[in-house]
């Protein structure tokens, strides 16, 4: 069995690109680009440089000492959490803005949802000199006035999205109706591994950089490159597919996908999308989504905004269909906890996205000789609010 | 023979209009379908409407907002539709993005159109490689015409490749745009025209996006063989309601 994209864009039954004609010549341009761009040496030279130089990389894998005494299993920490911006999501918007680049594209649009990926995207286009216009919905602009001054300060344009729900269904909604409006000069930095073929496999081998490192990084500290468990939180799924990426084919090493439950899975207030949602469409993708029996797109709820979405991408609908991956929804209370118990073991902040991965301990019990990497997927910086008012800090 | 082939034989430009199904009020659908018939227009496209229609702009993103809000649905739509043929002659096309008919089963919501009388389909997000491998039969086993959209992107390979499994016309898009959002046509518009008329297709070819009267009715139709007109129609129904159908449409002749 194959858990990586096949030649027509499709995980298993999932993925694809169901995008109207108006699209066709830009998905069909990176369709036909990516994989030869990418792979040239002057790319993959300045790719890596820049993850060097500029985001910090190679990131830390940290042995999480008093957090694996307390669960009793050996628990390491891949610090995504302290590449430049904070999460990441900046690993994608790198390889995407070199290749936008080298697709002669002088304009860049990205939907955000909490504003991480909005700042990573603004971020590689003020570094690149590109002009930027993030999408964002009404009801996160109010809710992540940090990130949003943030993104203005970077110099990107930062758009209200005013339909819909106004959360980051519709902020992608209308950077797609930008592209269709600008088919020419503009590359769309999509954030996850979400939207029509290639953007699920294009984020998901920028992101693979997570488990390339994780390989050798773990081979100098335990005399072995594979773990026995990876667990990330998933809300479209790029950390999670960055974390899995070297490990989908070795069945050895046991994968773990996080949701985010919200106020329980069954509230009717959840994102937990492998149990809630059925199969259908989504930005472009046959997936796995939330919705109405009529086929309409229900909005979903979570605490942390980064996982707030009605969908999730097409390799990990597959990885949940095909078993090769365990989900596990998370509540809001459980992940709020495990935050501030990580903070206060082993002096990291974590980004709530990522404190849902954290509360799995709670919920499954690992033997002692387990090996788990967990991808610490972003700091939790942008999420003070929400902790103080939650913590009432 | 299918109504929409039938019409396309019509020594005359033809005017298709373009609503959503439950807007402005649920139970408006039959109403407006034949005022608009009465009205002297071609064809119809019924609009079903989709919580995130990716290709339209404010005015029918509103619509359907509204519309779902009502409690439009496809069942229901079937259900209104029911006894159309009755008292309608002229070609319904449902227009709707691909989830909801997904989610319907591709092959019973087919077979409801068939029952109720419609004549073709327009999903924007369902690309036409996708339905020449996999819809293709069930489409034609219930008698729908599938029309495939083009832009002024689509390279002329394409396009070929689209007349070829076309079968009635072609929806040519004015322009690299979402719904409603031109504010009239220029030399580029005009060139794009003459480029495809010049590629002398197969299917004769309905222009829509951005007409909105007399004038970029006109303009359209220069080349092609019908426009077809959506937001415009709906900010109408917005301001005047059912009543002002006919009123509209008379301004277009
Ligand atoms: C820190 C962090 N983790 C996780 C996510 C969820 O995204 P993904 O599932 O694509 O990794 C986000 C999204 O904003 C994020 O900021």
């Amino acid at each position: 069995m194959s858990y990586n994209v096949n030649d027509k864009g499709y995980y298993g039954e999932f993925g694809g690109a169901y995008i109207p004609e108006m699209l066709y010549p830009n998905i069909e341009e990176l369709r036909q680009n990516y994989l030869k761009i990418t792979a040239e040496p002057t790319f993959q030279e300045e790719f890596h440089a820049l993850l060097k130089d500029y985001v910090g990389r190679p990131t830390p894998l940290y042995f999480a000492k008093r957090l694996s005494a307390k669960f009793n299993t050996k628990i390491y920490l891949k610090r995504e959490d302290l590449n430049h911006t904070g999460a990441h999501k900046v690993n994608n918007t790198i390889g995407q803005i070199l290749l936008a680049q080298r697709l002669g594209k002088t304009r860049i649009i990205a939907e955000t949802g909490a504003g991480q990926h909005g700042v990573a995207t603004a971020t590689v286009c003020a570094l690149m000199g590109i002009e930027c216009v993030v999408y964002m919905g009404e009801v996160d602009i109010a809710r992540q006035a940090p990130n949003v001054a943030r993104m203005k300060m970077l110099g990107a344009k930062v758009v209200p999205a005013k339909s819909g729900s106004k959360t980051l269904k519709d902020a992608t909604n209308e950077a797609m109706r930008d592209w269709i409006n600008n088919p020419v000069n503009t590359h769309y930095i999509v954030g996850s591994v979400v939207g029509p073929h290639p953007y699920p496999d294009m984020v998901a081998r920028f992101q693979a950089v997570v488990s390339e490192e994780i390989k050798w990084q773990l081979l100098e500290k335990e005399g072995r490159s594979n773990p026995d468990y990876v667990m990330a939180c998933v809300g479209g799924g790029s950390n999670a597919a960055g974390a899995f990426y070297h490990y989908l084919e070795d069945e050895n090493v046991k994968l773990i996908a996080v949701e985010a439950a919200g106020k329980g899975v069954h509230s009717g207030e959840s994102a937990a999308t492998s149990i809630l949602g059925r199969e259908g469409i989504i930005h472009g993708s046959k997936t796995l989504l939330m919705q109405t029996n009529d086929g309409q797109i229900t909005e979903p709820y979570s605490i942390s905004a980064g996982l707030d979405y009605p969908g999730v991408g097409p390799m990990h609908a597959h990885l949940y269909k095909t078993g090769r991956a365990e989900f596990i929804a998370i509540t809001d209370d459980d992940a709020m906890t495990s935050g501030l118990e990580l903070s206060q073991l082993e002096g990291i902040i974590p980004a709530i996205e990522t404190s849902h991965a954290l509360a799995v301990f709670n919920y499954k019990t690992f033997k002692p000789e387990d090996i788990v990497v967990i991808n610490l997927s972003g700091r939790g910086d942008k999420d003070l609010d929400t902790y103080i008012k939650y913590f009432k800090l | 023979m299918n109504r929409i082939i039938e019409k396309l034989k019509a020594p005359k430009k033809l005017l298709s209009i373009y609503f959503t199904a439950g807007y402005p009020k649920l139970d408006d659908t039959v109403g407006i379908i034949q005022s608009l018939e009465n009205s002297g227009v071609d064809m119809i496209e019924i609009g079903l409407p989709f919580s995130d229609p990716l290709a339209d702009g404010p005015t029918i993103q509103d619509s359907s907002t509204a519309a779902l809000k009502n409690g439009m649905s496809s069942e229901l739509l079937f259900n209104q539709l029911k006894n159309i043929r009755e008292t309608v002659r002229i070609p319904l096309i449902v227009m709707g993005y691909f989830n909801p008919i997904l989610q319907f089963g591709v092959e019973a919501f087919c077979q409801k159109c068939q029952e109720v009388g419609i004549d073709g389909l327009i999903v924007p997000d369902l690309p036409a490689d996708v339905y020449n491998d996999s819809y293709k039969e069930i489409f034609q086993k219930h008698a729908l015409i599938n029309i495939f959209l083009i832009t002024p992107q689509t390279s002329d390979e394409r396009i070929r490749f689209i007349d070829c499994i076309s079968e009635g016309f072609i929806y040519m898009v004015s322009s690299a745009s979402v719904t409603g959002s031109q504010t009239g046509f220029g030399t580029e518009q005009e060139a794009y025209f003459k480029r495809i008329h010049a590629m002398q297709l197969n299917n004769p070819q309905i222009v829509g996006f951005g007409i909105k009267d007399k004038e970029t009715f006109n303009q359209a139709t220069l080349y092609a063989k019908g426009a077809i007109i959506g937001s415009a129609f709906i900010k109408m129904l917005t301001k005047k309601g059912t009543n002002g159908i006919s009123t509209f449409i008379n301004t277009l002749r």
